[in-house]
C-alpha cells in the first residue's frame, strides 16, 4: 500500500509562486527582460509547472479543486505577462520611431530637377488645340526646296516679296534649296500628299538672315495652320483663329483681322490679339498673318479652285511665348541658360 | 514711305485737328501698316528777327562773338515772349551781316534736344534768347553758322512772325509699311486715295491737279528696241520725255518743298533733282533729268552688249550685264534704266537745259538688275512694284511746270510719247463670289460701289460683274484679288466668325507621340531642354559628324550670318557643348541638358537639289516630285544629352555624386522605356569619346549612336571641366523600331526561388553577355538576372573579375523547389562556362 504523502501544492505555495511572478512582471522594463523572466515564471523549471506536474500526484478527489487552484493561477500570471509584454512592444516601437524622427525638409533625396524648353512645350499645346478640332499634324523638312518654299507658294522668282525674306541660302545657290523661311512649304506638302479635306497644323523651325538681338533670331519657330475643303470662308479662319486665341489665352482674348498682303493668301490679313492681362496692360498685338489660299497655290497642288477653297494662317512661336508668358528678351529663349527653361518645369 | 500730314491734306480732306496718330489708324484700316511718326520736336516762340546792330568782342578763349541787337518784334510791339521788341542776344557764329532776317528762339522755346531757351548770362551779356542754326532747328546738318534766312529765299519774311510756319516745322509725317502688292502706296496719289476709302474723306487726283503745258508731236528723238526681253515682256513700255530750257539751276529749292522732302526722308540736293524727287513722292512715277547738252543723239533704251560699262551717278564704273535695260545715246551708255543715271548726263551747275525722263519700265528686268549690281534705290523700288503707265505724262508735265515756276525755265511744246503699255483686262467676277470667299453677305450694290471706289470699271449688265481694274493696280489680276479689294473696303470687321467642322482625325502620330515621351521622360530624369542653332564649323562636325574621324558630308549655308559656322550640324553634341559652356561661365556647373532635334546628314558622293525647279502653274508629274523630293538631303532627328559636374550636390548627411558614363547610360535607359525599343549597349570607340568608357548603341543590331564620356580634351576645349559625358542618338531611327502593340504575357503568382550566382571570367568579358549567357542557359524558369557585384583582387587570379547576379526564378505551375531552381541555375553557369570559360566561384 502506498503510503500517500502530503501533496506541495497548497494554496500557501500557489499563491507565493503567483505573486514572484507578479513581481517579476512588474519589474521587467524591457520585453527582452520580460521574456526572460516569463520563462523563469512560467516555463518547465518554474515553481507553478512543477506544482502543475505535482498534480499527477495528488488524490483523485483533490485533483478537480488543486487543478483548478493551479489552472487559475497559471492563467493569471500568463495573462499578466501578456499583458505587460504588449505594453513594453508598444513602448518600445514608440521609442524607437521618436528615434527615427528626421527633419523632413533636410532629407537628401536623389532627384534633381529637370525640364522641358517652354517653346516645345506651347508648341505641344498649340498642336493639342488643333489635334482637339480634328487636325492633323503635318511636317516637312528644314533644309527645303525653293520650289516648296518659293515658287509653289506663288512668290514669283523675281518678286519684291521674295527678296524680303532674308533668306539662307544652301551652297551651291542654283542647288535651289534654302533653310525654310517659313513652315508654309508644309502647306505643299500637305495639299500634295493628303486626301481632301485637309486640314493641318505644321509647327517647326523655320530661319532668316536675323541678327539676334532682343526681338530678333535667326533661328525661330512658327506654327502654320492650312484648311483646304469645300465651301471655307474667311468666317472659318476667324471662327478657327478665335477658338485658337481663348483656348491658348483665356475666354478674355479677342482677335482682329487687318488687309495685308502674302503672295500665298488672298485676301490676306493681318491677326492681332487683343488679352487684358498682357504686360503693358489691355491692347492689341500683332500675332501673325493669314488669309484665304491663293487660288494659284491650290492650283500649283492641283487642286480646282473653283470647287475648293481654303483658309490659312501663321504665327510665331517666340512672339506668342513672350507675350503669354511675358518673356521679354528673345535671347533667353535661344541661349540655353537652364534657369530659363527650369522656370517652366513641365508646365508652359 | 512716309507721308507728310500738309501734304496728304492738299488731296484728300483732313479733319481739323487730325493727328498723325489718326491717320495711321485709318490706314491700317485698309491694310496700310502703321511704322513711325516723325515730326520735330520743337516749341515757340521761335520768330523771325532783323538783326540791327553787332559788336565784335574778342574773348580770351581767342573766340570772338557777336554781341547783337535783334528786332523781334515790329517796332512799338510786345514780342512773343512778352519782352522788348528788341533783344540783345550773344551769337558765335560769324557768317551774317547787318539787316540779316535771321531764326530767333526767345526764352521759353524748346529746341530739339529737348533744349529749353532762356535768358542767360554769358561773354558778360544777358543773351535774351538764341539766333539759331539750321541744324538746331533740325533742319538739316549745316552748323557753320547761323540760317540766314534769304538763303532759303525767305529773306522778306516778316519780323516776328513765327518761323515754325514759315519752316514748315509744325508739320509732321506718318511712316507706313507698304506691303510688296501695293507699289502705288508709294505716293502720296496713292496713301491720300487709301485714306480716303479709309475715311470716306474727299479726293483729289494730283495726278489731274495742275495746269498742263501745251504739247504736240515731236519732242526728243527716243526708241525702245529692246531684243532679249525677260519673260516676253519689252523692258520698257512707256517713255515720256519733255524738255526745259533755260532754267538757272542754282535757284535754292523752296522751304515748303525742301521741308517735305525732308519730313518724307529725302535729302534736299539741288533744285532740278528736289523737283523730280518731289514729283515722284506725290505720283509715284520716277523720274530722271538729263543734262540736254550732254546728250549725244536720240535716246535709244536696249539691252546692255556683252563687255559695256557704265559710271553711274555714285561715282561707280559698273560692268554690265546683258541682261540690264539700258538709257543710250550716241556716246553709249547713260543710265541704268529705272535703276540710276549715268554721270555723264548728270544735271550740274552748268546746265540750262533738262530733258525729263518718265518712264514704266518692266517690273523683273528693274529687279534683277537692282539686284545684280546691288543698287536698291527710290525708283528701283517703284518700279519693281509696277508703276501706273498712265502717270508718266502727267508727271513729266508736272515736273516741267515746277522748273518754270521755281528755276524760271520755258517748256518746248515738242513732246516725246511712247506709250505700249498693256491695259488691264477684264475680269469676270462671278454673282456671290465674294460672299462665298469672305464669308458675309457682300451685297451686288455694295460690291460694285467698293470696286468703283478704288477706280474699277464696272459693268454690271450681266449677273456675273466685269471688272477692269485701274491703272495704278497692276496687282490685281483675279477674281481673288477683287474679293480682297470688296472686303478691305466693307471692313474686315463683317467677318464673322464660324468654327469649321474637320472631318474626324487620327490625333497625334506614333511617332509624334513617342517623341513628346522622350522628352518628357528625360526631363523628369532630371535633364532641361535646350534649342541650340544648328550652325556648325566644319571642325565640329569632324569631331562629332563621324566615329572616325572622317569629315562628314555636310550641308553649307551660303550666306551665313557668322562666317566661322558655314555648315549645318550633323551632330547635336557641338550644340549642347557650346550651351554647357555658357551655363557653367555662368556659374551653373552641375548640368544635364538635351536637345531633341534635326541634324542635317547628306550621303557622302551625291549632290542635292536641282538647277531648274518645276513649274508651279500646275501640279508637278509624279516624276518631277520624286525628283524634288530626292533633292533633299536627309534630315534625321536625334536627341542628345550632355551631363556635367554633379549629376546629384553634396546634400545634407550625403556626398554629391559625380555626372559620368553612369548617367548617360541612365538617359539611354530612360530613352528606351520612353519608345518601347530595347537599345543594346556594347563597348566601343568614337575618336571624340574616351577610349575605355564609350559604349555604341544599336537597335536591332545597327548602329543608332554612342554614350560615353568625352576625351578629356575635347572637353577642356569646349571650355569645360575634364569629365563630360555625352550621348547622342538618331531618334528617328529608334522610334522606326517602337513596337506599334505589346504582348502581355501572364503573371504568374507561384512563390519565386531567389539565388545568387558568382563566376569567374577573364576581365575582358563584357558583364551583359555573361548575363545573357546566364540568362538563356537557365532557360524559362529564370525570371529575373541582374549584375549585382563586380570584384577584382585578392583570391582571384590576376587578369580575372568575379561576376555576381542575383538570380529570381519562377515557375507557372508549382512552387519551385530549391533543386529544381539550382539546376537552372547551374545550366546557365554552364553556358556562361562554355562561352567564356566562366567558372563558378565557390
Amino acid at each position: 500500500m502506498i503510503v500517500s504523502e502530503p501533496t506541495p501544492i497548497t494554496e500557501e505555495a500557489v499563491s507565493a509562486a503567483v505573486d514572484a511572478a507578479l513581481a517579476a512582471v512588474a519589474s521587467a522594463t524591457d520585453s527582452a527582460t520580460l521574456k526572460q523572466v516569463r520563462a523563469e515564471h512560467t516555463g518547465e523549471r518554474s515553481t507553478l509547472a512543477r506544482l502543475n506536474g505535482e498534480l499527477r500526484n495528488v488524490a483523485p478527489e483533490l485533483k478537480a479543486p488543486l487543478g483548478k487552484l493551479v489552472g487559475q493561477a497559471r492563467g493569471r500570471v500568463n495573462q499578466a505577462f501578456s499583458a505587460r509584454e504588449q505594453e513594453l512592444v508598444l513602448e518600445e516601437e514608440n521609442a524607437r520611431l521618436a528615434a527615427e524622427t528626421v527633419d523632413v525638409t533636410a532629407v537628401a533625396t536623389a532627384y534633381r530637377p529637370g525640364a522641358r524648353h517652354p517653346l516645345t512645350l506651347l508648341q505641344e499645346r498649340v498642336s493639342d488645340v488643333f489635334v482637339g478640332m480634328g487636325w492633323e499634324i503635318a511636317e516637312g523638312p528644314e533644309v527645303e526646296s525653293e520650289w516648296f518654299n518659293f515658287d509653289a507658294l506663288n512668290f514669283d522668282a523675281d518678286h519684291p516679296a521674295r527678296a524680303m525674306q532674308d533668306t539662307f541660302f544652301i551652297d551651291p545657290v542654283d542647288s535651289h534649296l534654302v533653310l525654310r523661311t517659313h513652315t508654309s512649304p508644309v502647306q505643299i506638302r500637305a495639299l500634295l500628299e493628303r486626301e481632301l479635306p485637309v486640314y493641318v497644323l505644321a509647327p517647326g523651325r523655320t530661319y532668316r538672315t536675323d541678327e539676334l538681338d532682343a526681338t530678333h533670331t535667326p533661328v525661330f519657330s512658327q506654327f502654320e495652320g492650312l484648311a483646304v475643303d469645300k465651301g471655307l470662308t474667311m468666317a472659318h479662319l476667324r471662327g478657327t483663329l478665335e477658338h485658337a486665341a481663348r483656348t491658348l489665352f483665356g475666354d478674355e482674348a479677342k482677335i482682329r483681322l487687318r488687309p495685308s498682303y502674302f503672295p500665298f493668301t488672298e485676301p490676306s490679313a493681318e491677326l492681332d490679339l487683343w488679352h487684358p492681362t498682357f504686360s503693358g496692360g489691355a491692347r492689341w498685338i500683332e500675332w501673325g498673318g493669314c488669309g484665304m489660299v491663293h487660288p494659284n497655290l491650290l492650283r500649283a497642288a492641283g487642286i480646282d479652285p473653283e470647287v475648293y477653297s481654303g483658309f490659312a494662317f501663321g504665327m510665331g512661336l517666340e512672339r506668342t511665348l513672350m507675350f503669354r508668358s511675358d518673356v521679354q528678351d528673345m535671347r533667353d529663349m535661344v541661349e540655353g541658360d537652364i534657369r530659363f527653361s527650369q522656370q517652366f518645369g513641365m508646365v508652359v | 514711305m512716309r507721308i507728310p500730314l500738309s501734304w496728304l491734306a492738299e488731296f484728300v480732306e483732313l479733319a481739323p485737328g487730325t493727328t498723325p496718330e489718326d491717320v495711321h489708324a485709318a490706314l491700317v484700316r485698309v491694310g496700310l501698316e502703321e511704322e513711325d511718326i516723325h515730326r520735330v520736336e520743337l516749341s515757340g516762340p521761335i520768330v523771325v528777327g532783323e538783326v540791327l546792330d553787332f559788336v565784335e568782342e574778342p574773348q580770351k578763349n581767342g573766340k570772338t562773338i557777336r554781341w547783337c541787337q535783334v528786332r523781334v518784334a515790329p517796332e512799338g510791339e510786345t514780342a512773343a515772349d512778352g519782352g522788348e521788341s528788341v533783344h540783345g542776344i550773344v551769337c558765335g557764329a560769324g557768317n551774317f551781316l547787318v539787316g540779316d532776317k535771321v531764326v530767333v528762339t526767345l526764352p521759353g522755346a524748346v529746341l530739339p534736344g529737348p533744349f529749353p531757351i532762356a535768358a542767360r548770362k554769358t561773354y558778360g551779356h544777358v543773351s535774351d534768347g538764341m539766333i539759331a542754326s539750321s541744324r538746331e532747328l533740325g533742319l538739316g546738318d549745316e552748323h557753320d553758322g547761323i540760317l540766314r534766312l534769304v538763303e532759303l529765299g525767305l529773306g522778306d519774311a516778316e519780323v516776328g512772325s513765327d518761323a515754325i510756319a514759315l519752316l514748315g516745322l509744325d508739320d509732321s509725317a506718318v511712316e507706313i509699311n507698304v506691303t510688296p502688292d501695293r507699289g502705288y502706296a508709294f505716293s502720296i496719289r496713292g496713301v491720300a486715295r487709301e485714306y480716303a476709302h479709309a475715311t470716306g474723306a474727299a479726293f483729289t487726283d494730283p495726278a489731274e491737279a495742275f495746269s498742263r503745258p501745251p504739247a504736240r508731236e515731236g519732242g526728243y528723238p527716243v526708241s525702245i528696241q529692246d531684243s532679249a526681253p525677260i519673260r516676253g515682256r519689252a523692258g520698257a513700255s512707256v517713255f515720256v520725255a519733255r524738255t526745259v530750257r533755260g532754267v538757272d539751276v542754282s535757284k535754292p529749292t523752296p522751304m515748303w518743298m525742301s521741308s517735305r522732302l525732308r519730313l518724307a526722308g529725302i535729302r534736299s540736293i539741288s533744285l532740278p533733282v528736289d523737283i523730280t524727287n518731289y514729283v515722284m513722292l506725290e505720283l509715284g512715277q520716277p523720274i530722271h533729268g538729263y543734262d540736254l547738252g550732254a546728250l549725244r543723239g536720240g535716246i535709244v533704251v536696249r539691252r546692255a552688249a556683252p563687255g559695256e560699262h557704265l559710271t553711274t551717278l555714285d561715282g561707280q564704273n559698273r560692268a554690265l550685264d546683258p541682261e540690264d535695260l539700258l538709257i543710250t545715246d550716241d556716246s553709249g551708255p547713260i543710265g541704268l534704266a529705272g535703276v540710276m543715271g549715268g554721270a555723264s548726263t548728270e544735271i550740274g551747275s552748268t546746265t540750262t537745259d533738262v530733258l525729263i525722263e518718265a518712264a514704266r519700265f518692266d517690273p523683273v528686268s528693274i529687279a534683277r538688275t537692282a539686284r545684280r549690281h546691288k543698287l536698291p534705290s527710290e525708283a528701283s523700288k517703284r518700279f519693281e512694284r509696277g508703276v501706273d503707265p498712265n502717270v508718266a505724262s502727267n508727271a513729266a508735265d508736272r515736273v516741267a511746270e515746277l522748273l518754270v515756276e521755281l528755276a524760271g525755265g520755258r517748256v518746248d511744246e515738242e513732246t516725246t510719247a511712247i506709250d505700249d503699255a498693256e491695259q488691264p483686262s477684264s475680269i469676270s467676277l462671278p454673282d456671290g463670289y465674294v460672299s462665298r470667299i469672305v464669308g458675309f453677305e457682300a451685297e451686288r450694290d455694295e460690291t460694285i460701289a467698293a470696286l468703283r471706289e478704288i477706280g474699277c470699271t464696272v459693268d454690271h449688265s450681266e449677273p456675273d460683274l466685269s471688272v477692269v481694274a485701274p491703272s495704278w493696280r497692276p496687282d490685281i489680276t483675279e477674281r481673288a484679288d477683287l474679293a480682297e479689294e470688296v472686303a478691305r473696303i466693307l471692313g474686315y470687321d463683317r467677318i464673322p466668325a464660324v468654327l469649321p467642322v474637320a472631318p474626324p482625325g487620327r490625333g497625334l502620330t506614333p511617332a509624334q507621340v513617342i517623341r513628346r515621351r522622350v522628352a518628357d521622360a528625360l526631363a523628369a530624369w532630371g535633364a532641361t531642354e535646350v534649342l541650340a542653332y544648328p550652325f556648325v564649323a566644319a571642325e565640329q562636325n569632324a569631331l562629332f559628324g563621324a566615329p572616325d574621324g572622317d569629315t562628314p558630308e555636310s550641308v553649307r549655308v551660303a550666306n551665313p550670318l557668322d562666317a566661322t559656322v558655314p555648315f549645318l550640324r550633323t551632330s547635336l553634341l557641338p550644340g549642347l557643348l557650346a550651351v554647357a559652356s555658357r551655363n557653367t561661365s555662368r556659374g551653373l556647373t552641375d548640368l544635364t541638358v538635351f536637345e531633341a532635334g534635326t541634324v542635317f546628314r547628306p550621303a557622302r558622293g551625291r549632290s542635292y537639289g536641282q538647277r531648274v525647279l518645276p513649274s508651279a502653274v500646275g501640279r508637278p508629274s509624279a516624276e518631277e516630285l520624286a525628283k524634288l523630293q530626292d533633292g533633299i538631303p536627309p534630315q534625321p532627328r536625334h536627341v542628345g544629352v550632355v551631363s556635367l559636374g554633379n549629376r546629384l550636390p553634396k546634400r545634407a548627411g550625403e556626398p554629391a555624386v559625380p555626372a559620368g558614363l553612369a548617367d548617360v547610360l541612365a538617359a539611354v535607359q530612360v530613352i528606351a522605356l520612353a519608345t518601347g525599343v530595347r537599345i543594346d549597349v556594347a563597348q566601343g570607340r568614337h575618336h571624340a569619346f574616351h577610349p575605355g568608357r564609350t559604349a555604341v548603341l544599336s537597335v536591332g543590331g545597327a548602329l543608332t549612336g554612342y554614350a560615353g564620356e568625352l576625351l578629356p580634351a575635347v572637353a577642356l576645349d569646349a571650355d569645360l571641366p575634364r569629365t563630360v559625358a555625352a550621348l547622342e542618338l538618331d531618334l528617328d531611327a529608334v522610334i522606326a523600331a517602337a513596337p506599334t502593340t505589346i504582348d502581355a504575357s501572364p503573371i504568374a503568382v507561384m512563390p519565386a526561388a531567389t539565388q545568387d550566382l558568382s563566376l569567374v571570367v577573364e576581365q575582358r568579358v563584357a558583364a551583359a553577355a555573361v548575363l545573357a549567357a546566364v540568362r538563356e542557359g537557365a532557360g524559362d524558369l529564370l525570371e529575373d538576372i541582374r549584375l549585382v557585384d563586380d570584384y577584382r583582387g585578392a583570391g582571384l587570379e590576376e587578369g580575372t573579375k568575379s561576376l555576381t547576379f542575383a538570380l529570381r526564378f519562377r515557375s507557372n505551375d508549382h512552387t519551385l523547389t530549391a533543386a529544381e531552381a539550382s539546376e537552372a541555375k547551374l545550366a546557365g553557369a554552364a553556358l556562361a562556362g562554355s562561352r567564356f570559360g566562366a567558372t563558378i566561384r565557390e
